[in-house]
């Protein structure tokens, strides 16, 4: 077993290396060839023109075509009457409000609750870990619809809840809190999911160290994780954002789409489509695709800084070993 | 991956008690709510809940568009993949960014550009109707829409295996007299075979519980092209005294799929792993 | 088959893998490509196996040119640094996949493989995976996978390479009454001189792309042909010498003279003088007056010579020498004596030569 271990190790017995003429310059060592020229370049020239022509043939009719028929048909009637689709209609201008309000209410929960997971799961072990992360996916696998349902049996008039509520003069079906719940329900995974593999990979040394050094929780925490995984965090932040922000089927049903209350922009999108009002609703649409595209936008640069920052640690601490 | 030893590090109480808080209150008391009233339901109302004609129409519509959506979604993204990996063309880190997009777009919106696109005067619709395909308020537009949200999942669980997959294995194959096919074949994909099986896998559960954009573009007629999601929200509304357990009844057969897919799912990422290893 | 590289030359970008390099293997020869790291010898195999296209130069095997010639049909068995097993597959299926892909009726395949697991002795572990082998296990089914299909060549890249060194010498006399078994003609890659050495029929020696020197390794290794050959193949001492009326004198002063030949180009300058260790001599005194004083570093007994390591204080050279164990016990040395040296024999090379 001894010598498994050494596989994919670059070989260089101590006896041998120590034998190699001295001063052979890194910069001389060969980009092994099969690291990348020869691995991407072996299929013949039509097959390769094929299957990317095809390819970007699929991309092209399911992503890049819907995405400019969205702008295409919101501003089919020009800029003007595309200002006036957004503006004009005060229960669009509600709708914009709510999807504000829940969005970033059910983000922050989830980044307290990702954090809190993460640092527990990635962290320590205990009876039950694996069951926990797999619980932490639910939300991934249920229907939306059976998540708005779920709340629907807890706080409806006829659900477990419903009558104490109604009894005190409470609501919550139907109203902005119904929708901040189901949102976070939907949204639960994104954080914790994107914490827990980084905080795994870098592993518990630089905090082990510091609480040597006499930090505290808290000061652990602030100077030595939340530095190393702020660009994940941010990562997860992103996509569940974009689902907080887009999320359909769970606040359908918890919401009534009672337009100007409990609309969210994705539910006054369908309400607009419903009327027969299509401009309006590809107008709001619009918004709600410059939405994804930003945190595309988002995401790729966060990847940009993740990269770099893999890249650079490395180099640095060659130089200084 | 190593871990410190249990409890050296500060946090382990609070952490743990509020994650649990946080999953009872939202993840736990929900899904409990939702067994209870199912069991509310005798055997008998159960079933005559789950399996009326109109049902199982709608379970048959729903697993039988998520089943090719997620074929269709599997072939197109190792294709995808394939490409986005293997060769160098121009624009390639923004075709590789937009298959990100499906995931960004809330699915309102797919809906809506999709159920526009495929009719008879849509974009590309008035090339594809004349053709004899219907793509929109059928079934078809259904599986259509749900390739667009399926497989960008496909692609990017096979990102990262196609680019571990040992190039010198390939060299391998190559020096042991085998044709490229063959290579493909018998080296390469049985290697993305654990990949492209928890693709399909996620894929499929996705398209199994997604409603927003399905809504918008398959017309919602019962028996014909109403999924189950539509509908459990269609018994909801009827407001009938036993309209929430059934649609309870119905959302259970659903959340009973969606966690087999998510056993299995971890199951085949966890093979895969270890096949890795 | 034997196997003629005629000056091949492969760019990488701007950096020259192989630059105008001729080889010759005659048939059923054990080869050792041997080189450091960079020198181009893993590229010189990949480019006879038809995994790189030389930008210049043909490869022939036997009189014909199969420079063109596809990967796949060259039929030439290739063994990986790292195996390259497939992973997904069975021992069994690993060994079988050149004879299946080559549609050998199936009741052959087993036979075939079955016998070259025999080989191997590693018949009982037909049905695991690459992953439940150890190391040499692997080696030796990546060995056999590549045998199967009977090549007319066999070529390993750095073969034990990446097995720990019991297992590497054992492997290593196990190829070589392999080899003598088959007598396919195998060339194999090394940055291991002693590897090289110790199994090959010939050996071919790279430096950044350029051949040094090819021949059996007796004559590589008696004759050196450059400094560089001669550093690399073996712990050597470098002394400076300056060059007087035609003799080779040590270090800046003094008159200790090394037994080498001076060639013309560098009389009466300086230059560097080779001397392998065991070509040096400890004594207790001054015999013959043509000898250093040095005092004892460190010795290191374990081996079948006793390694010593000495400080030259008139110099500021260290030296190492070789003694046999007989010589060692007779002289009782101990760290920080002072003892002399006398060199026995030494080697100058043309400065042409120097690198």
């Amino acid at each position: 077993m001894k010598d498994e271990l050494k596989n994919g190790e670059e070989p260089v017995p101590g006896d041998a290396a120590a034998r190699a003429p001295d001063g052979v310059p890194l910069s001389s060592f060969p980009l092994h060839p099969s690291s990348f020229q020869a691995k991407r370049a072996r299929d013949p020239l039509w097959v390769r023109v094929l299957l990317t022509a095809l390819a970007l043939g699929f991309l092209t009719v399911l992503v890049v075509v819907p995405v400019i028929a969205v702008f295409a048909e919101a501003l089919a009637d020009g800029f003007g009457a595309y200002w006036e689709y957004l503006t004009d209609d005060p229960d669009t201008r509600h709708a914009v409000l709510v999807t504000l309000t829940v969005a970033p209410i059910a983000v922050c929960a989830n980044i307290v609750f990702g954090v809190a997971a993460a640092w527990a799961i990635a962290r320590f072990r205990f009876r039950g870990r694996t069951l926990l992360v797999t619980l932490i996916d639910v939300p991934f696998a249920v229907s939306p619809v059976v998540a708005g349902l779920m709340f629907v049996l807890l706080f409806g008039l006829q659900g477990f809840f419903g009558p104490w509520l109604r009894a005190n003069g409470l609501q919550v079906l139907f109203t902005v809190p119904g929708l901040i719940l189901a949102t976070t329900f939907v949204t639960l995974p994104f954080v914790a999911r994107e914490l827990i593999p980084v905080m795994e990979a870098i592993g518990p040394d630089e905090e082990l160290a510091a609480l040597s050094l006499g930090a505290n929780g808290r000061q652990i925490f602030w100077r030595i994780t939340l530095p190393n995984i702020k660009w994940g965090l941010l990562y997860g932040v992103i996509l569940c954002n974009a689902r907080a922000m887009g999320e359909f089927g769970a606040v359908y049903v918890v919401s009534g789409r009672i337009a100007g209350e409990t609309c969210t922009m994705p539910l006054q999108v369908e309400v607009l489509f419903q009327d027969f009002n299509s401009p309006a609703a590809f107008a709001l649409a619009s918004v709600l695709t410059m939405l994804a595209v930003v945190t595309l936008l988002l995401k790729v640069w966060v990847e940009g800084r993740v990269e770099k920052k893999k890249d650079d640690p490395q180099i640095s601490q060659t130089n200084t070993d | 991956m190593s871990q410190s030893n249990p409890r050296v590090l500060p946090g382990y109480r609070l952490s743990i008690s509020f994650t649990l808080f946080y999953l009872g209150v939202l993840v736990i008391v929900p899904l409990a709510a939702c067994a209870i009233t199912a069991a509310q339901l005798s055997w008998d109302q159960f079933r005559a809940a789950v399996w009326t004609d109109r049902a199982r129409a709608a379970y048959a519509l729903t697993f039988g568009t998520a089943f090719v959506a997620a074929l269709l979604s599997s072939a197109i993204g190792l294709l995808v993949a394939w490409v986005l990996v293997r060769y160098e063309f121009p624009g390639k880190r923004l075709f590789d960014s937009l298959v990100d997009l499906p995931f960004a777009l809330p699915t309102a919106v797919a809906g809506l550009v999709f159920s526009n696109l495929y009719v008879p005067n849509g974009w590309l619709g008035r090339f594809l109707v004349p053709l004899g395909f219907e793509g929109a308020y059928s079934r078809v537009a259904i599986v259509l829409v749900l390739v667009f949200i399926g497989f960008p999942f496909v692609v990017r669980t096979l990102q990262p295996v196609l680019e571990s997959l040992d190039a010198e294995a390939e060299e391998a194959a190559a020096l042991l007299g085998a044709s490229r096919w063959q290579t493909f074949r018998r080296v390469i994909f049985p290697a993305l075979l654990p990949g492209l099986l928890t693709g399909f896998a996620l894929a499929f559960a996705r398209g199994l519980g997604e409603y927003g954009s399905v809504v918008f573009v398959s017309g919602n007629m019962p028996f014909k092209t109403e999924i189950a999601a539509v509908l459990i929200v269609g018994r909801l509304e009827e407001g009938r005294p036993n309209s929430y357990r059934e649609a309870t009844a119905i959302a259970c057969v659903l959340l009973a799929a969606s966690f087999l897919m998510l056993i299995l799912i971890n199951r085949l990422e966890r093979f895969a792993k270890k096949d890795e290893g | 088959m034997s196997i003629t590289v005629q000056n091949v030359t492969k760019r990488f970008g701007a950096f020259v893998a192989l630059d105008d390099v001729s080889v010759t293997c005659p048939a059923g020869e054990l080869v050792a490509l041997l080189g450091p790291s960079g020198s181009g010898k893993t590229t010189l195999l990949r480019v006879i196996a038809g995994l790189e296209v030389p930008d210049g130069g043909t490869v022939l095997f036997a009189d014909d040119d199969i420079t063109r010639h596809s990967a796949r049909d060259r039929n030439v068995g290739f063994v990986f640094q790292h195996y390259a097993l497939f992973r997904h597959m069975t021992v069994f299926e690993n060994v079988a996949f050149g004879l299946r892909v080559r549609k050998w009726p199936e009741q052959r395949v087993k036979e075939r493989v079955k016998e070259l697991l025999h080989l191997v002795r590693l018949e009982e572990k037909a049905p695991l995976y690459p992953a439940n082998l150890s190391g040499g296990q692997k080696q030796r089914i990546a060995l056999v996978r590549a045998l199967a299909p009977e090549p007319k060549l066999l070529l390993l890249d750095e073969p034990f390479g990446a097995l720990d060194a019991k297992v590497r010498a054992e492997l290593r006399d196990w190829l070589r009454r392999f080899h003598d078994e088959l007598n396919v003609t195998s060339i194999f890659v090394t940055h291991d001189q002693e590897e090289a050495f110790e199994v090959a029929d010939r050996v071919v020696v790279l430096n950044k792309g350029r051949i040094e020197q090819q021949g059996a390794p007796i004559e590589v290794f008696e004759h050196p042909a450059n400094e560089f050959v001669m550093d690399f193949l073996g712990n050597v001492n470098k002394l400076p010498v300056r060059v007087e009326g035609g003799r080779a004198l040590l270090g800046e002063t003094g008159d200790v003279e090394l037994p080498a030949k001076v060639f013309g180009a560098s009389a009466n300058g300086r230059t560097d003088a080779y001397i392998r260790p065991h070509e040096l001599d400890i004594s207790r005194t001054a015999e013959g007056g043509n000898c250093m004083l040095a005092k004892v570093v460190h010795i290191n007994p374990a081996g079948s010579v006793v390694k010593v390591r000495l400080l030259a204080e008139d110099f500021g050279l260290m030296i190492n020498v070789d003694i046999a164990p007989d010589r060692y016990r007779a002289l009782a040395l101990k760290p920080g004596e002072s003892v002399f040296v006398t060199p026995k024999a030494a080697k100058i090379f043309e400065p042409d030569y120097a690198i």
